[in-house]
């Protein structure tokens, strides 16, 4: 198993090398200002990580990019939770939430602009607008889920609400919780960037702009992997807490 | 005067709506009999007789559309809170959850009833011994075979050491070797704790095995056959069971 993962990680690494060959080519073709040597945006984004003025702006975009997540996630939680229970809510909440799920994440930028003046605060309606609808679905989905059959026997010791949710429901949605933070993270760290883009003056988005603005393609694609570098991180850090949480699966069946 | 029943069926019916939304259909008809404290009583009838449907309502999982079920004396349906602890059930799949070791699944109940953590531990440590199972407190249910799952399912089921115990074939899908030492286990110890227990299965010969008396259902479930077994000679227990057998065979079409 562990030569499966190691071999697994070589050619992620090959992966990844070859891309950045292929880019290192693209830079001797074309001129720095289109295609900066690769060399020259590790030493940026390098340099991003050590300076703390720089830095600060990676973490707040991740405080930004967490502090919507986990709003949309207990709103939505709540929201699968009523919809769960009852099916005039559902009638009523889901086509709402359908309805949200077509706006694009940019149109959110506009009408929190125009609505809202702290930028704090536009910034997270952005990420819980845009994430919301699916934290609903995918909650929803993992507790729609539950087996009857645990359910009828748990209910044969006659639960308290509490007990029921905390020793049946919970367990059961857990890994529909894990998967959606892992999908959302990625459309977040996505929004975020418009978000900052266009109405904020602090932040990997902002900073983007600027580089835009300098023409520096070598502090845009520094600025890029800052953003790229927090999502994987996030995103194995989601993964041990799932192969912890999922432990009582059996092997074959975790690794599918 | 003659002692309470543990479990009363006074004509009780469930009719279901049909899943396609074309009127109705009857699982259980009129259904009357009694159970006593410390009886074991077999309830046999072929797939989809409406046994479990008689099950679930003692259970207090569904409520009857007519009629009266009374155990222990109350509803088992809408007095929730009295049936605490009070009922034990045996399903035919174990029912374990996944994300419980073995252990936390036998405490299940006796953790939902707020049981001392201390006392649930060794309780459940303690049927897990009586079933065979010590060494494996710590695996999940993924890692046991189907008897062990199926015996950790028997233990949580006592752990809770409820008045009745309700089990819904729950040897079925287990190979026979295993299925007749765990009827054989299962036997001993609601003996041994005189319990009243319910025990539906579609073998003739687990029902004579297992029940101080049997009842047989036609469908919808309504007593069709009924008999006491014991004391009775291998004569009478094979008269018995040729009675049973052409009970079965003029079984109704369902409706």
């Amino acid at each position: 198993m562990t030569n499966t993962r190691t071999m697994r990680v070589l050619q992620a690494a090959a992966g990844m090398l070859v891309l950045a060959a292929g880019w290192q080519i693209l830079s001797v073709v074309f001129p720095h200002y289109l295609f900066p040597p690769v060399p020259e945006i590790i030493s940026r984004t390098i340099e991003i990580l050590i300076t703390g003025s720089l830095l600060t702006d990676v973490l707040l975009t991740a405080m930004r990019i967490f502090g919507g997540l986990l709003g949309a996630f207990i709103l939505g939680g709540l929201l699968a939770m009523v919809i769960g229970q009852s099916k005039t809510a559902e009638n009523f909440i889901a086509p709402i939430l359908t309805f949200f799920q077509g706006i694009p994440a940019l149109s959110w930028v506009v009408f929190a602009i125009i609505w809202f003046h702290g930028i704090e605060f536009r910034v997270l309606f952005i990420m819980v607008m845009t994430t919301l609808p699916a934290f609903t679905f995918q909650i929803l989905d993992a507790f729609r889920s539950m087996s009857k059959d645990l359910f009828e026997m748990t209910m044969a010791f006659r639960p308290s609400r509490w007990t029921l949710f905390r020793f049946l429901i919970v367990p059961t949605i857990v890994p529909g919780i894990l998967t959606a933070w892992k999908v959302n993270l990625g459309n977040a760290a996505r929004v975020v960037v418009v978000a900052e883009l266009v109405g904020a003056t602090g932040g990997v988005g902002y900073q983007l702009l600027r580089q835009q603005q300098l023409f520096d393609m070598a502090g845009a694609m520094a600025w890029t992997l800052q953003l790229v570098l927090f999502v994987l991180i996030v995103q194995q850090t989601i993964n041990a807490i799932e192969n912890w949480a999922l432990r009582y699966r059996a092997v074959s069946e975790r690794a599918m | 005067m003659a002692a309470e029943p543990v479990i009363r069926f006074n004509e009780v019916s469930k009719t279901f709506q049909r899943p396609d939304g074309r009127g109705d259909f009857v699982a259980v008809d009129k259904l009357s009999f009694e159970i006593a404290k410390g009886e074991i009583v077999a309830v046999l009838g072929k797939t989809g007789c409406g046994k479990s449907t008689m099950f679930n309502i003692v259970a207090g999982l569904i409520e009857p559309s007519a009629g009266e079920a009374r155990v222990i004396g109350h509803d088992p349906f809408h007095e929730f809170e009295f049936f605490r602890g009070q009922i034990g059930i045996v399903f035919q799949n174990d029912r374990l959850m996944p994300w419980r070791s073995t252990l936390d699944n036998v405490r299940l109940g006796l953790q939902i009833l707020d049981s001392d953590p201390k006392q649930a531990d060794e309780t459940a440590r303690r049927w897990l011994a009586r079933l065979g199972l010590s060494g494996h407190e710590n695996d999940y249910p993924y890692a046991l075979s189907g008897g062990m799952r199926q015996r950790v399912s028997i233990a949580r089921a006592f752990a809770v050491d409820p008045e009745i115990l309700l089990c819904d074939e729950p040897f079925s899908s287990l190979d026979e070797m295993t299925a007749r030492d765990l009827r054989a286990e299962f036997v001993r110890l609601v003996r041994q704790s005189n319990k009243t227990a319910v025990f539906i299965t579609h073998q003739i010969n687990e029902a004579m095995e297992i029940g101080d008396r049997v009842m047989v259902f036609h469908r919808p479930a309504r007593i069709a056959y009924e008999t006491r077994l014991g004391g009775t000679t291998d004569a009478a227990r094979r008269a018995i069971r040729e009675d049973i057998m052409r009970v079965l065979s003029v079984e109704q079409s369902p409706a």
